[in-house]
């Protein structure tokens, strides 16, 4: 009897929990519980939007969150810092998965969200821009560059959400460029082997239009070889891309498994040319990295952080400052984003007190017509109203330990 | 020929599968818990190694036996708050405390050492290998799976020859028995959960060198494998572990070779069920009759 | 006579919590008490009810470790996602019709499996048959993940591992590989959550009281007793296995409607780890128990936000302390003794996890 009056009553004590959460929460946004501040970054001087975002901040992928969480937080203490339009940051953990991403939209839009990173990750991006277009909440993402983000027919390319952007290549922009990119630079090599992750979105979304635009550009595909998360084993397709005479190895794939595979190439004699794009970025930071597996990798990359002009200079060595490390092109991205929505939001008339239909739609025409300058791209940024971005790709190699511009 | 070097390949994985199984079937074989943390010991282990060699720049020895000295701490440390409190409860309480204990390691590791892969040094053991022909067999290779042969040898000696070792195997048998014969059971017990973390470390190292990218995560997935492995050879045999481990290695890189990359993980696991329907037991395990 | 009361009574506890819970939780989100971090959640917490009382089916009453509950649960979401995609396809649109109608094929779809597997699982006992299962969990993601499939109006493509399906103009693709299903029309909702988890009860209790349950039960406490007394254990078994995977599907498929994107990789190992986390902290055999640590553990995660980085780590050591407390027979006499010493007349036996 008594374990039965001590459930209900821990019913009871559950529903008044969540009671006092939920009312806390439904109420002004400068009364939030301490859940929602105590993700906010508040350098703010008077009325600040609210920004919010979700990342992975545990889990594997948080080496990304955490970039994107740094990037951001460092670009709106800068901005602050200036004047103008202000900012407040809520950055919440989805730990890289499409249920938590979920909550945390949930949690942000409690909190009062008024524009958006929307999502580190492209599985989680994609669950939560419907719930986006829904509430009509402006959202930039840095890095989920899957199509199913911005378009709600990503098969086709059609129906966009036309309220969600992208900082980011889409996955098959960066493999039509690499196809393009290897056809018009023969001096690389000519037999193409192709090792990519087949249960990732990232990586087989780039594959396909890799396969599609070799085809129409003649490229010759000698070897194909695939493997699924946690893999660490790649004698079998190093082997295989080995027999069959490649003589470059396309690697739409992290820098992490990324390195396994260069290691496994050294381990079997293996010395093609290696070629990446932006999720290669990164292979040379990692703690005690053999930088001499990575000599002569080429990647495609927005971002690069030996890159010798001013603005990415001083963005590494203020990250560098206060974070102890060198920027990926995860931080880079998310830099850009949050710039880019200081001068979207500069630019336009709209306030925090605005309403939120008011700040997208005042968001949408700007970034649809301004053009940005900023450290993922050499020339002009610009958007058009699905949300993609046009910008142009860096080709990069390492030499010597460094990536240097391969142009 | 090609399928020599699959083959030679594969018993290298399988090699460092067979070190890793073995810990978790010794564990299961005397303790009779399914201890879930190994794979995350064993992650551990290879960032004690990483931060000796190369924040320390210890000898690669010394290294090693630090990383061994660490995990046996640790190992029985977890023991004594984690698992000891739960002897008398069912094994499934025990089994989601494990799950809890993977928990804590993963994302304290996470937060200590934060989240990039680290890159383990590659100059613990000599480079290259025996060449015969077209085929290359790396020193790595060789060297893991003779450790592994080694450290099975030891183990069975021990578990066998011992008086220490029939105290383990009167405590699996029945321990309240072994108690009455006058045997420390919880001695026994955390000795066991020592021996097999430091075994997790000595896989560490070996899983270190041949695949070098650490990570916090990185113990997942070997943990599943180890499990399967020493499922696969008769969990609680010993022997069995290293068959299971070997032969786990060599389907999965022959299925990847031959039959299909993408669905290897599913190709793996059939056959795992192929086998277990007509081994129940495992290859090496023994069907032990219960007797009314 | 006194155990099939206390039994009635606790199915009777059980259904009235549901009860309560439902009309309290449904009056606080009408009001708009609870926000929405926590309205969302009404759903995902009624499907890991659903799949944990499916799995506590297994585990508690069969007494079989099953590590594979995730996989049908992904059988049932991307059954339903097929079958939502087939019936908007043809026009049917009707939110309460299609989740009908989808919950039932993920429930039939699942059951199947679930008996298509359970021939040479139960053939196997103890950690080898827990293997099997997790076996079967990994090789459905994997499977799944390779599956690219869409409608048009020439019926359902198909493509196995490379995406070569040709459809018409106004096709729609429905599930595409890595990427998982994506635009899902979201028709979910906390009355079919909850109208799903007063049914799985309505199953569980009735196959617990009746003749197959006592035999279930019965193959559990002693295999080789209960066969001399003529019962059939693998058949009884079977019906166990087949019940819990159903009821697996049935969360799948709940789930599955309720989030418009999702890939396989979310149904992995993890997953059923988890769900056997959910039934074993709530006592095995005990349903009641499963609703209420189901809903704390999925709530807990969202309400320790606040702990950022740290969160995962606490809920790892909330974990740890929880199982060693419950657990503990010396912990839990401290406790009791304190109980009794702080007034109320304690009874002396202690009620076992059948309660």
């Amino acid at each position: 009897m008594k374990k039965k009056f001590l459930s209900l009553g821990l019913i009871a004590a559950l529903c008044g929990s969540l009671a006092a959460c939920g009312s806390a929460s439904g109420t002004t946004s400068s009364s939030t519980a301490a859940e929602a501040t105590s993700g906010t970054t508040t350098t703010a001087s008077g009325d600040a939007f609210k920004l919010g975002a979700s990342g992975p901040l545990s889990g594997d992928a948080s080496v990304y969150g955490i970039a994107v969480k740094n990037a951001a937080e460092l670009a709106i203490d800068e901005i602050n810092k200036k004047g103008g339009v202000q900012f407040e940051l809520n950055f919440q953990d989805d730990q890289a998965d499409t249920e938590a991403a979920v909550n945390a939209y949930n949690t942000l839009a409690d909190w009062g969200m008024q524009v958006s990173l929307l999502t580190v990750t492209s599985g989680s991006g994609q669950s939560v821009s419907p719930l986006y277009k829904q509430d009509n909440i402006f959202a930039i993402t840095p890095s989920g560059s899957s199509t199913a983000i911005i378009y709600q027919d990503a098969e086709n390319n059609k129906n966009p959400y036309g309220n969600i952007f992208q900082m980011c290549f889409t996955d098959p922009n960066q493999g039509k460029a690499s196809a393009d990119y290897l056809s018009e630079h023969t001096d690389l090599g000519t037999k193409v082997g192709i090792i990519y992750r087949n249960d990732d979105n990232y990586s087989t979304g780039i594959y396909n239009t890799f396969v599609e635009e070799a085809k129409a550009k003649n490229l010759d595909i000698v070897s194909t070889g695939t493997f699924t998360k946690g893999a660490t084993d790649f004698s079998v397709q190093i082997k295989q891309a080995k027999d069959a005479g490649a003589d470059i190895v396309f690697l739409p794939i992290y820098y992490q498994p990324a390195s396994l595979i260069l290691q496994a190439a050294k381990n079997a004699g293996y010395t093609p040319t290696f070629f990446g794009c932006d999720g290669m970025d990164g292979i040379l930071t990692q703690d005690n990295f053999d930088t001499s597996l990575a000599e002569g990798l080429y990647m495609l990359t927005p971002f690069s952080a030996d890159a010798t002009d001013e603005k990415t200079q001083s963005f590494v060595k203020a990250y560098k400052d206060k974070y102890g490390e060198t920027p990926n092109q995860f931080a880079a991205d998310a830099y850009d984003a949050v710039y880019a929505l200081a001068q979207a939001l500069g630019n336009s008339d709209v306030t925090p007190k605005s309403s939120t239909d008011d700040i997208t739609a005042a968001l949408i025409k700007q970034f649809t017509t301004m053009k940005f300058q900023g450290i993922t791209a050499p020339g002009d940024i610009t958007w058009n109203e699905n949300g993609e971005v046009s910008k142009e790709p860096r080709a990069i190699v390492i030499k010597n330990g460094s990536y240097v511009s391969a142009e | 020929m090609q399928f020599l070097s699959y083959l030679i390949s594969g018993l290298g994985l399988g090699s460092v599968y067979a070190i890793m199984a073995l810990g978790y079937s010794m564990v299961y074989g005397i303790a009779k818990m399914l201890n879930f943390a190994h794979g995350d010991i064993i992650m551990v282990g290879a960032y004690v190694a990483f931060f000796a060699i190369s924040g320390a720049g210890m000898p690669p020895a010394v290294a090693i036996l630090l990383s061994v000295l660490v995990c046996t701490v640790l190992g029985v440390v977890i023991e004594r708050l984690a698992y000891k409190p739960l002897r008398e409860a069912s094994s499934l309480a025990v089994l989601i405390t494990a799950i809890g204990v993977s928990y804590f390691l993963e994302n304290g590791a996470l937060i200590l050492w934060g989240a990039d892969s680290k890159f383990f040094p590659s100059n613990i053991f000599p480079q290259g290998g025996i060449t015969l022909g077209s085929l290359t067999i790396s020193w790595l290779t060789i060297i893991t799976i003779a450790a592994c042969c080694i450290i099975m040898i030891l183990l069975m000696l021990f578990v066998g020859r011992t008086n220490t070792g029939r105290a383990m195997r009167a405590c699996s048998e029945d321990k309240g028995a072994a108690t009455l014969m006058g045997i420390n059971v919880n001695m026994i017990i955390s000795l066991t959960f020592a021996i097999g973390s430091g075994l997790a470390a000595i896989a560490a190292v070996l899983l270190g060198a041949t695949y070098p990218s650490i990570s916090p995560t990185m113990g997942a997935m070997p943990g599943i494998k180890a499990f399967t492995a020493a499922v696969l050879g008769g969990i609680g045999s010993i022997p069995g572990a290293f068959v299971g481990g070997l032969l786990l290695g060599v389907i999965e890189n022959l299925s990847k070779a031959y039959i299909s990359q993408q669905l290897s993980d599913a190709i793996v696991f059939g056959v795992l069920i192929v086998i277990l329907l007509i081994k129940p037991a495992g290859l090496l395990g023994r069907k032990v009759s219960e007797k009314v | 006579m006194k155990d099939l009361l206390k039994r009635n009574k606790n199915a009777a506890v059980s259904y009235s919590i549901v009860i309560v819970l439902f009309i309290v939780l449904s009056i606080m989100s009408g009001a708009g008490l609870l926000g929405r971090k926590y309205t969302a959640l009404l759903v995902p917490v009624c499907c890991y009810i659903v799949a944990a009382i499916g799995l506590n089916m297994n585990v508690g009453i069969s007494g079989e470790l099953n590590l594979g509950q995730a996989g049908f649960m992904s059988l049932g979401a991307f059954t339903a996602v097929i079958v939502a995609g087939a019936l908007n396809f043809h026009g049917v649109t009707a939110p309460a019709l299609v989740m009908l109608i989808c919950i039932v094929c993920g429930t039939v779809v699942a059951g199947f499996l679930g008996w298509l597997m359970s021939i040479p699982v139960l053939k196997l006992e103890g950690d080898y048959l827990a293997i099997v299962t997790l076996a079967f969990g990994q090789i459905i993601v994997n499977i799944i993940n390779n599956i690219y499939l869409g409608i048009d109006e020439n019926g359902l493509h198909f493509s196995f591992v490379n995406n070569t399906i040709q459809m018409q103009e106004d096709g729609n693709l429905l599930i595409s590989g890595p990427m998982g299903a994506t635009g899902v029309n979201t028709v979910s909702t906390f009355t079919a959550g909850f109208i799903l988890v007063m049914i799985s009860l309505i199953i569980v209790y009735h196959l617990m009281n009746s003749r197959n349950g006592r035999a279930i039960m019965a193959c559990r406490d002693n295999r080789i007793a209960a066969s001399t007394v003529g019962i059939n254990a693998v058949a009884e078994k079977t019906l166990a296995f087949v019940v819990s995977a159903a009821l697996g599907g049935a969360a799948g498929a709940l789930y599955g409607m309720n989030y418009s994107s999702f890939a396989a990789t979310k149904f992995d190992f993890n997953l059923s780890i988890l769900i056997l986390v959910y039934v074993v902290l709530g006592g095995l055999g005990n349903m009641t128990g499963t609703i209420i640590a189901t809903t704390l553990l999925v709530v807990l995660p969202e309400v320790l936000r606040f702990l950022s980085i740290y969160r995962m780590l606490i809920y790892a050591i909330v974990l740890i302390v929880i199982m060693i407390v419950t657990n503990n027979q010396a912990i839990r006499l401290r406790l009791k003794n304190l109980r009794m010493k702080n007034g109320g007349r304690g009874k002396g036996k202690e009620v076992s996890g059948n309660g």
